[in-house]
């Protein structure tokens, strides 16, 4: 599942981040972010505006994260 | 610089304290506040340990990574790597770490480690780390590392005590280098994750006040509803509270006039003091009230965290008009003045969204302009109460900061036609956690201000003052002349051949002369204006809004502030634009844009009022 699917407040765990494009530097800073596999990830907030951009946290850090952005994120949720 | 000097590099990941850190240690009054990105250029101050060793330190752009992304962190890596132009590489790197956040932040410190030089990691924010339970276990994350850690809290007096020891110490030897790729990238992330399950203990990943405010301050519908109130009340106070501060600083100047006056024998003398001084400069510094009260609320905004969720609340309509999310803070700051506006897009990484920053930056009612706005408002616009509770002055003067703001809209949505790409912008921003403001920072902020506007009215302001003072006095009126004597002066014909291009805005001469010396600093608008009539004859020191109530129509005056919402902004800008984009062609635009804008919105305010008056 993509992250930009992955409903709001529901708990999931990052599998991996896939490039968009060759040499992807938004997909690399997304990895130096901390978006690798086993970080437990969540949907906090969701834009008012077309739901977009969406406010993902991932350990104790929030980053706004537009949906193209978040769609480069593979996400599993796990049964807690 | 001298060559004993140890040269110490603060770096870290954006907004974990490096500026606070480094304002604590120099005594320095760098501008911090609470969003990534607030420094953008390296910083220098001196420093002198206990044992008189002396301290040279630099502080540089927040970065995440080495993989830069944009100038500012461009900035950052060079400095570390020795590349950046006339500086060595720093003798000692203080890896700066918020320690509420390690789980991010420990990654930059391992790749910082692993450029082979001295670092000491600081934990910064250990006051809120306890507060918030966090417990990190100092001693063995300093084993498994191998660099001395210590514990700072920058915000506090003595809060960097542990760091002084440490850097006033022995030199801590260099980390092994090893080289950068793909696989030892992502090796990091599980350093980062078995140092933390060895020495770190948080009860809670977030903070719980920063969950409870942002279920409001993010929510679809309350959280635009939010931002819509705090905005309008911003504007509503710098009226409400600015106004009578303003009308008792202005009463004050005109009773010294009148005393300067009475004590002066009548000649240009006199006339340069009573004209020229008190009712130019007089009028300008009267709004310095309004000014403060405008920057006492960004300040807040600043400081409080909550700018980046306001960002984030309008990156989709900033992107529908070619701008993006992260234009919002440079944006914001326009208001204040353009110039650190536009310096701040450095945080946005791409290049187009920086340009289309730059250029609608000027759009955004400086605090320049807030003089020019409230005489006109003052003398034009009667005192109502609108629905009860509004004021009619203030509604006018949020629906000129509205037309700013539109007008930056259509401008940037002109851009995104003309300038296509179908190349994806990032966002990939960070909320940072919600922090009470701290009145000193708010104080000294304030403080910076109020003395950056007492140096323009003595400098270029006081100057220009002078020279529109001699050029409407001299040279005086030829023997048997009937008009005016100023119709006579140098002024008097500038001023009626610039009428040429500016009657159909329904500007007057005077008006018209008034626009040359507003070009270098807006305020000076209103001196020159106050100077000109005063010399006429029309004025005395306190009754310019009087005398332009007099003089010309409300369709002027309406057409006059839609110019300067819209009018080519002061020279300053125009240099920082060319500083910022290394081009000549972006200054053009910019100027020639803006003029042709404001000519068109004055003419047609201009003929609709008159249809009406």
């Amino acid at each position: 599942m993509r992250l930009s699917d992955l409903p709001k407040g529901a708990p999931a765990v990052v599998d991996r981040v896939d490039d968009a494009h060759a040499a992807d530097p938004i997909a690399q800073r997304l990895r130096d972010l901390g978006f690798v596999d086993g970080e437990p990830v969540r949907v906090v907030a969701i834009g008012p505006i077309g739901a977009d951009p969406l406010l993902i946290q991932i350990g104790s850090t929030r980053f706004a994260l537009r949906r193209t952005e978040a769609a480069r994120v593979t996400v599993r949720q796990e049964a807690a | 610089m001298s060559a004993s000097a140890l040269r110490i590099a603060l770096v870290g990941n954006p907004n974990c304290g490096k500026t606070a850190l480094f304002n604590l240690l120099t005594g320095g009054r760098q501008k911090v506040a609470n969003y990534a990105g607030v420094t953008i250029e390296r910083k220098e101050g001196r420093f002198t340990t206990p044992s008189g060793r002396v301290l040279q330190i630099l502080d540089l752009p927040g970065t995440y990574s080495f993989d830069a992304n944009s100038p500012d962190e461009q900035i950052t890596r060079d400095v570390l790597e020795g590349n950046y132009p006339g500086e060595a590489a720093p003798d000692l790197i203080v890896c700066v770490a918020d320690a509420t956040n390690l789980r991010l932040h420990l990654r930059f410190v391992l790749e910082v480690k692993r450029l082979g030089r001295p670092v000491v990691l600081a934990l910064n924010m250990m006051d809120a780390a306890r507060r918030r339970g966090i417990v990190i276990d100092v001693p063995e994350l300093q084993r498994r590392l191998g660099i001395p850690v210590v514990e700072t809290v920058a915000v506090k007096r003595g809060g960097a005590t542990a760091l002084v020891e440490r850097v006033d110490g022995e030199m801590p030897a260099a980390a092994a280098a090893s080289i950068d790729d793909g696989p030892s990238r992502a090796d990091l992330h599980v350093q980062v994750r078995e140092l933390l399950t060895a020495t770190v203990s948080m009860p809670r990943q977030t903070a719980e006040l920063d969950d409870a405010l942002d279920r409001w301050a993010l929510h679809p519908v309350f959280g635009l509803l939010i931002l819509g109130v705090v905005m309008f009340l911003v504007f509503q106070a710098v009226y409400a509270a600015g106004k009578p501060m303003t009308d008792l600083i202005g009463d004050g100047f005109g009773w010294l006039g009148d005393h300067a006056a009475a004590s002066l024998p009548v000649g240009p003398i006199k006339s340069l003091v009573v004209d020229g001084l008190f009712g130019g400069i007089g009028t300008v510094i009267g709004f310095l009230p309004e000014i403060l009260v405008l920057f006492f609320f960004i300040l807040l905004l600043e400081e409080s965290g909550y700018l980046p969720r306001a960002a984030f609340l309008l990156d989709r309509l900033m992107m529908s008009v070619g701008l993006t999310g992260r234009s919002f803070i440079p944006l914001l700051s326009s208001f204040a003045c353009a110039i650190p506006g536009i310096m701040g897009t450095r945080s946005i990484q791409d290049p187009r969204d920086r340009l289309a920053t730059i250029l609608v930056a000027p759009l955004m009612t400086c605090s320049a302009r807030l003089p020019v706005y409230a005489l006109l408002i003052g003398a034009f616009i009667p005192m109502h109460h609108v629905l009860g509770v509004f004021n009619l002055q203030g509604l006018v003067l949020f629906a000129l900061y509205a037309a700013g703001i539109l007008g930056a809209m259509a401008v940037g949505w002109v851009i995104k036609r003309i300038h296509r790409d179908k190349s994806e912008h990032a966002l990939l921003m960070e909320l940072p956690s919600y922090r009470m403001p701290k009145p000193r920072d708010i104080a000294i902020g304030l403080w910076e201000r109020a003395s950056i506007f007492l140096k323009r009215l003595t400098g270029v302001i006081l100057a220009l003052t002078i020279i529109m003072w001699a050029i409407s006095t001299f040279p005086g009126p030829p023997a048997g002349a009937t008009g005016p004597a100023i119709d006579y002066s140098i002024a008097g014909y500038m001023g009626h051949y610039l009428q040429y291009i500016f009657a159909p805005l329904g500007f007057n001469w005077q008006i018209s002369l008034s626009l040359i010396p507003a070009f270098a600093a807006r305020e000076t608008a209103v001196a020159a204006l106050a100077t000109v009539y005063a010399v006429g004859g029309d004025s005395n020191t306190v009754g310019l809004a009087h005398a332009l109530a007099a003089n010309f129509s409300v369709a002027s005056a309406l057409s006059l502030m839609v110019w300067f919402a819209f009018a080519p902004q002061c020279m300053s800008t125009l240099a920082v634009i060319r500083r910022e984009t290394h081009s000549w062609r972006n200054v053009g635009i910019s100027f020639g844009y803006m003029f042709v804008v404001a000519y068109a919105a004055s003419l047609l305010t201009y003929q609709i009022a008159r249809l009406f008056s």
